[in-house]
């Protein structure tokens, strides 16, 4: 690991013009950072410990809604009461990624800003323009079984790995940030997250002087929220296909969704498509397989992940129909005829 | 990042970072250390404080060989730096009990056969003590049906979810399985 100086921050606007500074990074549960700087993959000259700023609690909105400290741990959130309750995706998601030790440790800022899992981004030896901007794709003629299938590029086909974030996404979270100067805005967390384009190095909108301080949540939708994780492993694995859905039914017919797909794209992606084919329609297998066909559209494989648009489709079906409330509806799945004439395409 | 950035971090490079002179509190004792800034805490507990029962695995957060308590709380040592736990109570496997005076969690791995090599074994341990009292808290898990539910029931899927962050390589996962709940049933005979 190269050579870094390290504070520990006691303010918070001083902490966001500490880390101005050419070189600074952010260190906060350190999981992800720390396991990337002993691999080289990050070099910071400068460590600024944010983990002990008041960022920590878990706060009631006057809206009804939640906002969860930017140093809020991953176990606290998952355990809160309230979230359990309001939001039991987002206690779902959490409880479905890393370990007991890694969630005592990460926080809620710090899942949001968590790279990619990418094997080439890992591996200096490999092209990777997310890691050394202009070298090139590894990833694309590879081994790209964990890759994205929507919204990647062709400098780019990296999966954001977060499981938390994909139920903020679905729970329609905005991201609270803080400059230097003390102006803060927030952003919609679809807005956030960057898709890779031909930067793939710069996944967010978040700017060298900013600071994630914490994350609303506005007062959940009436209805279900299910979130469900497809792994290579029962345990203590990254998502190759996660849902976030929340679904309001009423009398066997869906008032209004969300929904949003891990393990598939640059970002957690929500599916606005989804949700337009699921608005006023019957509760049923039908409707659930068109929202799938829908948000799956435009789906690419790349040789390897091309199973994970069918897998997509399957999951977003499996979910729905828990979220609606049909969870012991036997679930039946299109027949290879149906799946040939189905809108994803492989593109080696 | 932008691609400047990431050349001003490059230029950054070579100056050595000072020793930072640290107090941990350690297993109720305050150890006094200069660390490096890179030294991880796994490395400042076996290599500067010669407590070795902590063990380095990967050293990359996947395998919990490295299982510290931290305010009581299980954490990897070998993802977080010396230098961010001051302030805190740090308990290793040696703090938890010796020879003559076990564990009860130890006592339960003893008497379970719950290790083969046992190098993973501090790291289940302290992982297992934390655990319970994540359990005895109410905290939800993958496999918990309801998390809105405030109880949680500790079947022997629940405590093999919620050690998935520890790998026995041996594989003595029936009988380590077996220790944890003769511990938390508050007696491993």
């Amino acid at each position: 690991m190269r050579s870094f100086t390290y504070e520990r921050a006691t303010d918070t606007r001083a902490a966001v013009a500490a880390v101005a500074r050419p070189g600074a990074k952010f260190i906060s549960g350190g999981t992800n950072l720390l396991d990337l700087m002993k691999l080289d993959v990050e070099y910071p000259s400068h460590l600024v410990d944010i983990s002990r700023l008041p960022l920590r609690d878990i706060e009631e909105l006057p809206d009804g809604g939640l906002r969860i400290g930017a140093q809020a741990r991953n176990s606290d959130v998952a355990a809160d009461p309230r979230v359990r309750t309001r939001y039991p995706a987002l206690s779902e998601a959490l409880v479905s990624g890393a370990s007991g030790q890694l969630r005592n440790k990460a926080s809620t800022g710090g899942n949001l800003v968590q790279r990619t899992r990418c094997p080439y981004f890992y591996d200096t030896a490999a092209d990777c323009n997310k890691r050394d901007p202009g070298s090139g794709c590894a990833a694309i003629g590879g081994f790209n079984r964990i890759h994205a299938i929507l919204g990647a590029s062709e400098s780019c086909i990296a999966t954001h790995p977060s499981d938390m974030a994909v139920a903020m996404t679905a729970l329609d979270a905005e991201i609270e940030l803080l400059r230097a100067d003390g102006s803060a805005r927030r952003v919609a967390i679809t807005d956030f997250y960057r898709l890779p384009g031909d930067t793939p190095h710069i996944e967010t909108v978040l700017g060298d002087d900013e600071m994630i301080t914490g994350v609303l949540l506005p007062p959940p939708l009436p209805g279900r929220q299910v979130y469900r994780k497809v792994r290579d492993r029962a345990s203590y694995e990254f998502a190759l296909v996660s849902v976030a859905a929340v679904v309001s039914a009423d009398r066997g017919t869906i008032r209004e969704a969300r929904v949003a797909l891990g393990g598939v794209a640059h970002k957690p992606w929500r599916s606005v498509e989804a949700e337009d084919a699921l608005t006023d329609r019957p509760a049923t297998m039908d409707t659930y397989r068109a929202a799938a066909e829908a948000a799956l559209r435009g789906a690419v494989g790349r040789g390897h992940n091309d199973f994970k648009i069918e897998l997509a489709k399957r999951t977003l079906c499996r979910t729905l129909a828990q979220a609606a409330g049909a969870s012991r509806e036997p679930v039946s799945y299109p027949r290879p005829d149906q799946r040939a004439a189905s809108g994803g395409t492989s593109q080696r | 990042m932008s691609a400047s950035d990431t050349h001003a971090m490059r230029r950054g490079q070579g100056e050595m970072a000072p020793p930072s002179a640290i107090k941990l509190n350690i297993n109720d004792q305050v150890r006094q250390l200069e660390v490096d800034p890179r030294t991880s805490l796994l490395d400042a507990l076996r290599e500067h404080l010669r407590l070795s029962g902590t063990k380095k695995g990967c050293d990359h957060g996947q395998c919990g060989a490295c299982t510290v308590l931290i305010n009581g709380r299980r954490v990897l040592s070998c993802l977080t730096l010396a230098v961010m736990h001051e302030d805190d109570e740090i308990m290793t496997i040696e703090g938890l009990g010796d020879p003559d005076h076990l564990h009860p969690m130890q006592r339960a791995f003893v008497e379970c056969d719950g290790f083969q090599c046992g190098y993973c074994t501090p790291g289940q341990i302290c992982s297992a003590v934390g655990m319970l009292a994540e359990v005895e808290a109410g905290w939800p898990s993958h496999v918990t049906a309801d998390v809105s539910s405030p109880r949680v029931a500790l079947t022997d899927d629940e405590i093999r979810e919620r050690m998935s962050g520890n790998i026995c390589r041996c594989a003595a996962y029936p009988n380590i399985v077996a220790a944890i709940r003769g511990s938390a049933e508050g007696g491993a005979t």
